[in-house]
């Protein structure tokens, strides 16, 4: 009994890490983008969503196989998230931050109803691209394609984090998202750098997205709305503008939500991770890695 | 080397500097002095890209600055010191100097320089991986100079380096900026501290709201019974 118990808990971890992994992923771009125009996002679920998309098409249109797929949607949103920077907001990027919130959230019923007219409302099966293969270890059950989640996410962050911390670009960026005049000084071209890093943010989105589709199976354009605004919560958790705030905070919600879910409260879920959310920010409202900023004059 | 003609600049409706005209020649200290909002901050934004005139003309080796984007004018050989330091704060010692140097191509030449920067400021060697937000008030000017050092400027655009810093800091400074200046860099520098200001410089303007009102060499100028009331204290 009482090792069963364990392997409950253990098996909870496992499946929430694989949750979490996605947010993760989501909540990354959220908190890059918010990092270096102070802008939430709020169309960064539904390029999650395009690039579920691109991933089904690239699989079953294209025949392409898993790490493929995953490449040619990650592509494509990162194009996708260049154009929508450079049309939608880089014309108000001097506008009010509310002007430009809105015009998210604009830019996200344009990706959700834009998609249902392309791709009609009907939810589309994600083909099984992971052999149905589990490996059991002690008692506790890892899928074939949990394995290859974690793995694709944890590789994916550690490229972001080497890039960000390590090249040229990653240091210009964190000089651009700490300040935009003096970065300039230095000759950084703010625009460019502002640009790769919704070019990142988006590939990282449609990783997301296909690991969101093998994982559920199912997607439709409205996919992104609910991890989008979960993956927010995690940014938010972790400290929004800073990145391993938002992989912290994207595991720390995914497991939450599997533990809520193992203890048989699954309905509940989704308010206990708010709960936390909300006890978080009251006990320290700058998220989990967030810093009470000070400036030295 | 650098002239300004006839140079206005505005911030919205407020016209902040009312036809300036200006030059800096090859290898001199040349300073702008003038109380609070007389526009010496703004003539240094306007001369490396963070403001654009509305009419006038700034030309740098007889390159027209207007037909070059912003971040490209460090490239031409103009490096901004900027008012209160602005030195990356999330980011260590090192990391700031390379991003100093970063449209530099030439590896050698950027190693060189940053030992030079080194050599002239020996607390940034001992604090190299230190996190740059931790630094004091005159580390940080010390590591915002170093920084723009690292273009390899021809021309070095100071604004207050003075600013919030013990006396005793600010004649390290100051020594350090004569220093620079000896090593065949040109300076441009913007200081309240008129009295510090003058006794480094080849030739000072005066600013007062947007209008150069004085203009001349720094000695006679220090000595000038108008001058010596209005900012000299006396």
């Amino acid at each position: 009994m009482g090792s069963s118990i364990t392997q409950q808990i253990f098996q909870q971890i496992v499946n929430g890490l694989s949750l979490g992994s996605i947010y993760a992923l989501i909540a990354l771009g959220y908190t890059m983008v918010y990092g270096i125009i102070k802008l939430i996002n709020f169309a960064h679920g539904d390029i999650m969503m395009v690039g579920a998309y691109a991933g089904w098409y690239a699989i079953t249109v294209l025949h392409l196989s898993f790490l493929p797929a995953l490449l040619f949607a990650m592509v494509a949103c990162a194009l996708l998230g260049v154009v929508i920077e450079r049309i939608a907001y880089k014309p108000l990027r001097n506008a009010s931050r509310i002007a430009a919130l809105i015009t998210a959230i604009g830019v996200s019923l344009f990706l959700e109803y834009g998609g249902m007219l392309l791709v009609t409302a009907q939810v589309r099966t994600y083909p099984p691209v992971f052999p149905e293969t589990m490996y059991s270890f002690h008692g506790v059950i890892f899928k074939y394609g949990d394995i290859v989640m974690l793995l694709t996410s944890t590789i994916l962050m550690v490229l972001l984090h080497i890039t960000v911390q390590y090249t040229k670009m990653g240091k210009a960026m964190r000089a651009v998202s700490f300040d935009k005049d003096a970065a300039l000084l230095m000759g950084i071209n703010t625009n460019n750098i502002i640009s790769f890093t919704f070019a990142i943010g988006s590939a990282l989105a449609a990783a997301a997205g296909v690991l969101m589709g093998v994982y559920f199976n199912t997607i439709d354009p409205l996919m992104g709305i609910i991890p989008g605004l979960k993956a927010f919560v995690a940014a938010v958790l972790g400290g929004i503008g800073i990145i391993p705030g938002a992989m912290v905070g994207g595991l720390m919600l995914g497991l939450i939500e599997s533990i809520v879910s193992g203890l048989g409260a699954s309905t509940w879920r989704d308010a206990v991770a708010f709960l936390i959310l909300i006890l978080v920010l009251i006990v320290k409202p700058s998220g989990l890695f967030g810093k009470n900023v000070r400036e030295k004059v | 080397m650098l002239v300004l003609e006839d140079v206005n600049v505005y911030y919205g409706a407020i016209h902040a500097l009312k036809g300036i005209s200006f030059e800096v020649n090859q290898g001199e200290i040349v300073t702008l002095i003038g109380s609070n909002g007389a526009g010496k901050s703004t003539s240094l934004k306007t001369i490396s890209g963070l403001l654009r005139p509305k009419t006038g003309k700034i030309t740098f080796n007889g390159e027209n600055l207007a037909s070059i984007a912003p971040q490209l004018i460090v490239s031409k050989g103009i490096s901004q010191v900027p008012e209160g330091r602005h030195v990356f704060a999330n980011m260590t010692v090192i990391e700031n100097l390379e991003l100093g140097a970063y449209l530099r191509k030439d590896k050698a030449g950027v190693k060189q320089d940053m030992q030079r920067v080194y050599g002239l400021f020996p607390r940034l060697l001992e604090r190299n991986t230190q996190i740059s937000g931790t630094l004091s008030g005159g580390e940080q000017q010390m590591l915002a100079m170093g920084r723009a050092l690292m273009s390899k400027p021809q021309l070095l655009l100071l604004d207050e380096p003075s600013m919030g810093l013990a006396p005793i800091l600010v004649k390290q400074i100051f020594s350090i900026i004569k220093e620079i200046n000896e090593g065949g860099t040109t300076v441009l520098l913007v200081e309240q501290n008129a009295h510090m200001a003058l006794s480094i410089a080849n030739r000072a303007y005066v600013l007062e709201t947007g209008k150069i009102v004085l203009s001349g060499d720094s000695k006679q100028l220090a000595a000038s019974e108008e001058i010596r009331k209005a900012y000299l204290g006396g």
